[in-house]
């Protein structure tokens, strides 16, 4: 086993709301290694953005604190880092994109100049013409036509889809070791968010940088990703790599969110949502958080008091937090029987 | 670009016909012309009769307009009628006191309003932001005339107590016109400045907070941070830099308003200044004197109206008029 | 008759099917038992939310407690005043405060209790903004509804008049109509300043109205027949209350600072109504009496205080897109 280029030990991020502090994220701890995609998925106010928000430093701190947990990289912890220390990383080692590139991009300046801007940052030496011409490059690399025109172009001349591929290429300006796309499609049209994740995969095939990539969407997940990582309520649920994710899931979340996806291959005549909503993270349920909506508790008491722990199923990389994920063994997801081409 | 503005200032050109217009139907006929001059048993039959040929006023309202428009393009505004004294000279002295005391004020208070916005803005909820938001309140909450007041009062009781004079309390020079920029014209216009500046600054300052507030929690300066750039460079080259838009539309607006005269201002410190003169001739009803200057100030209002919306079409590229 | 269900592993607790007949039962408790097992949140009014939001901002209660005191005073100043405004006695002129003879403001150049004549004022004050909120609100709300609802040249044309009276320079031309027209009436000062003072919310609420009109749900009420008045009161008219509301009360502090003006400089309101404006005015006359001054611009400035901290906490509670920064 390589050695894990992040990796995030308990993590806790609390936020002090007029409602009372919420727990955003309550005690998660993953790896990420060298060169692979892990994908985070959840619905929202899991606390998968956050999470990878409070690695860069990048939650404002006087309504979030990072209550404990360390978050190791490249044998560093991440959450003791000074400010200025911590900005040297980002945009360098460790960059992000983020969800909505019509605001995600300042009005005001061109395109080209906020590129330039994210390799000056780190490396002022080199002159304008470098700058510039490793911008046109990039916006090349991305499949942005007329890359030298459109580097002096404002960002609303820019599609959406254009848009996000040259926030891609802003991450990736200075090629990072990581690369932390926080549900970069979501705002996008299907057939445009296709190619956007193309551009996503001859990125990190250029690059080779670990990405991490957060979504609500199982198809992405599956993809683009080697592992996945479940979360609910501010915890992990379930990780494990995507073909036993995916074949033979052992939470019952996760398996609420597949039996959602309609089936391709044959009619349903019901759709099956998870009844209920997500929690509100200032008034948790007790013990496990997704008991009141978990068709596997059933009222059960060791689910209503006893928060479960992540547990290795059977000797593998699979973790699930279930009491009795034992009784999914042997359930087959939607997912089980290949899709015909 | 350019194709805007023209469009602009030939629109203006019928709004401004139509305004003056509409003022002087309402001037003339919720106000008797002549009524001052009647009224003092001085002046014979004949003069008065004179008068009503001279200025026409013997025609109806409309066609006395298209008279007092030609006596403003050909005559520069003609003469008043009280005193049978040609209006222009007096509105371009006036508007040049004016003129020298609101850029003064305003160009403090944008400064100091801005630098203070900035400020309360990244240093949300501490003392100085709370200091200042108070400060800001209640400079909106001050009357301008109270605030006049005051400081002509405070200013008038430290030359009884004291015997020294720090700032005059009323006019623009002592004893003979003393030139624009001595020390004397200074000490005379520091009250006046003073008050305009407390007030704008409220105004800038409380903007200026707001629209930083508004930019520093949005998306690109998110983005901005997490490229790694230095807080100063997220601070100036992306909050600031898109936070002034608006502040530079305001202050243009602003501007416009405050050179039709500070008119509240100038009647405390009696300042000769143009808005001063229009208080006076209102009083006196010397109504051609009005309407001159409801004329001149219209055209200053939609001028600055106009450089507004150019700055802002200039500072942001989403905006093209064409 | 539909199939059951299927459910995975094994029950599913069932979400609601429709019957026979097509209708859904809401089975009796659910939505406590749901709230309970904390599978759904509590849902409450809009109003309900605006009201706790308002409730909570500290600024707005205290201004609304100080505007009770002082519209309170105002609105009983038959009762409060120990002397009518305009009671003369010539043995006390420019006396200073005291609490003999219960003159605590003092008394001004004519030996007029001051304290009377700053809580009249008050009440003058209160009469002349109230009334003019309200009707140029009204005004503002009818050009701005008709404006931005039926667009067109009815919009062009409505808009070219906003445009005109913005162009005009707002206190000269309120002065002048003062001057000519307002013969020192409270009343009649009153009518033109609502007159000039209605652009601002026919903006805000034209752009609503714009906005509104092309949305789906006014769509679907054309398409089941709804008229044109149902469709503009019933369903975008309710919209536009949130900033109407905030900038009534605005227009409350601007309608009584700019009468103040207008009466300090003798244009507005004529003695002998008293107005806190003209009170000032007799400040300026008698610098030395410092309460001649004092008295009534304070007056004013907590009026107008108080009214903008309501005014804030409303626009906190009533505008829900707005990012929630405490001014």
């Amino acid at each position: 086993m390589p050695e894990p280029l992040l990796s995030i030990s308990d993590l806790v991020v609390e936020f002090k709301t007029e409602d009372g502090i919420v727990h955003a994220v309550d005690g998660i701890s993953y790896d990420v290694f060298p060169g692979e995609t892990l994908g985070i998925v959840g619905e929202s106010g899991s606390g998968k953005s956050v999470s990878t928000l409070a690695l860069l430093g990048l939650i404002p701190q006087p309504p979030g604190r990072i209550a404990s947990g360390s978050a190791m990289f490249k044998g560093t912890d991440l959450l003791k880092m000074k400010p200025r220390e911590l900005r040297r990383l980002r945009g360098d080692e460790v960059a992000m994109v983020f969800q909505d590139p019509m605001t995600s991009l300042n009005p005001v300046l061109k395109v080209g100049d906020q590129l330039g801007e994210a390799i000056k940052a780190h490396y002022p030496k080199e002159s304008d013409a470098t700058v510039d011409a490793r911008v046109v490059d990039l916006l090349r690399l991305v499949g942005v036509p007329n890359p030298d025109v459109r580097t002096k172009q404002y960002p609303h001349e820019f599609s959406g889809g254009m848009r996000q591929r040259a926030m891609i290429a802003m991450a990736i300006a200075n090629s990072p070791s990581l690369l932390i796309a926080d549900e970069p499609t979501t705002a996008l049209d299907v057939t445009i968010q296709a190619q956007v994740l193309e551009v996503l995969k001859t990125v990190q095939e250029e690059t080779h940088a670990a990405t991490i990539l957060i979504t609500h969407d199982l198809g992405i997940v599956a993809e683009m990703c080697e592992r996945v990582i479940v979360m609910y309520a501010g915890r992990i649920v379930e990780s494990g790599d995507v073909h036993t994710i995916f074949r033979a899931p052992r939470h019952p979340y996760t398996i609420g969110l597949m039996d959602s996806l309609p089936k391709l291959t044959e009619d349903e005549e019901w759709l099956r949502p998870i009844p209920g909503t997500p929690p509100s993270l200032v008034n948790r349920p007790s013990g496990c958080a997704f008991h009141p909506r978990c068709f596997l508790s059933q009222g059960r008491l060791r689910c209503r008091e006893e928060i479960p722990a992540l547990r290795q199923a059977e000797g593998t990389a699979h973790e699930a937090a279930c009491h009795f994920s034992e009784e999914l063994i042997g359930h087959q997801s939607k997912f089980s029987e290949p899709v015909p081409a | 670009m350019l194709t805007y503005i023209v469009r602009r200032v030939l629109y203006s050109i019928p709004v401004l016909f139509l305004s003056t217009f509409l003022s002087f139907l309402f001037v003339s006929y919720a106000g008797n012309p002549l009524a001052q001059v009647r009224q003092n048993p001085r002046i014979p039959a004949s003069t008065i009769h004179n008068l009503i040929i001279q200025n026409h006023l013997n025609y109806s309202v409309p066609m006395r307009y298209l008279f007092w428009l030609r006596d403003v393009f050909l005559h520069k505004f003609g003469h008043s009628l009280l005193n049978s004294e040609p209006i222009w000279p007096d509105i371009t002295r006036t508007i040049g006191h004016t003129a020298q005391v609101i850029l003064i004020a305003e160009g403090l208070a944008i400064l100091i309003g801005i630098a203070v916005g900035i400020f309360s803005a990244i240093k949300q909820y501490s003392f100085f932001d709370y200091a200042f938001t108070s400060i800001s309140f209640l400079g909106f909450a001050m009357p301008t005339f109270w605030l006049a007041l005051l400081l002509q009062i405070l200013f008038v009781d430290i030359y009884l107590k004291w015997h020294v004079r720090i700032f005059y309390t009323s006019g623009l020079n002592s004893g003979s016109t003393s030139s624009t920029w001595s020390i004397d014209r200074l000490q005379h216009i520091a009250l006046p400045v003073m008050t305009l500046s407390i007030i704008s600054f409220a105004l800038y300052s409380r903007y200026m907070r707001a629209s930083m507030l508004d930019v520093i929690n949005s998306d690109y300066v998110r983005t901005a941070r997490a490229k790694g750039l230095s807080e100063w460079r997220v601070i100036m080259r992306h909050v600031c830099r898109n936070a002034l838009i608006p502040i530079v539309t305001i202050a243009a607006l602003n501007l416009g308003g405050l050179l039709g005269g500070a008119i509240v201002t100038e009647t405390v410190f009696t300042l000769d200044g143009i808005g001063y003169y229009f208080v006076n001739r209102l009083g006196t009803l010397d109504l051609y004197a009005v309407m001159a200057y409801l004329a001149v100030t219209s055209v200053i209002i939609i001028v600055f109206n106009l450089i507004a919306d150019i700055l802002y079409g200039y500072l942001d590229p989403r905006i093209r008029y064409d | 008759m539909t199939e059951p269900r299927p459910a995975v592993g094994e029950s599913i607790p069932p979400v609601r099917q429709p019957t026979v007949d097509g209708t859904v039962p809401a089975p009796a408790g659910l939505v406590d038992a749901t709230v309970n097992a904390g599978l759904e949140l509590k849902i409450r009014s809009q109003w309900s939310y605006a009201r706790t939001r308002f409730l909570r901002h500290r600024l707005a209660m205290i201004g609304l407690v100080g505007l009770v005191i002082l519209f309170g005073a105002g609105a009983f100043a038959n009762y409060i005043a120990p002397y009518s405004y305009s009671e003369i006695d010539l043995n006390n002129i420019l006396h200073a405060p005291t609490t003999i003879g219960h003159h605590f403001f003092g008394t001004d150049e004519i030996g007029r209790d001051y304290f009377s004549r700053v809580i009249w004022g008050i009440r003058t004050s209160e009469e002349v903004g109230v009334s003019v909120a309200v009707v140029s609100s009204i005004i503002g709300l009818l050009f701005g509804a008709v404006s931005g609802y039926y667009s067109g040249w009815v919009d062009n044309i409505l808009m070219r008049i906003t445009d005109l009276v913005l162009t005009l320079p707002f206190l000269a031309i309120l002065l002048t109509a003062a001057a000519l027209l307002g013969q020192g009436s409270q009343w009649r000062i009153s009518i033109i300043l609502a007159l000039l003072l209605w652009t601002g919310i026919a903006r805000v609420v034209r752009g609503v109205f714009l906005s509104l009109r092309e949305k789906e749900y006014v769509e679907a009420a054309k398409a089941s027949g709804a008229g044109d008045m149902r469709i503009m009161f019933r369903h975008i008219l309710p919209n536009t209350l949130g900033p109407v509301i905030v900038n009534g009360t605005l227009s409350v502090a601007t309608a009584i600072l700019v009468e103040a003006a207008l009466s300090f400089l003798g244009f507005g309101i004529k003695p002998p109504t008293p107005s806190l404006g003209v009170l000032v005015n007799s400040g300026q006359t008698n610098p030395q009496q410092w309460w001649l001054t004092i008295f009534p611009g304070l007056t004013i400035v907590l009026i107008v205080l108080c009214i903008n901290f309501v005014g804030d906490g409303l626009r906190d509670a009533l505008d829900p897109q707005q990012r929630r920064v405490r001014a």
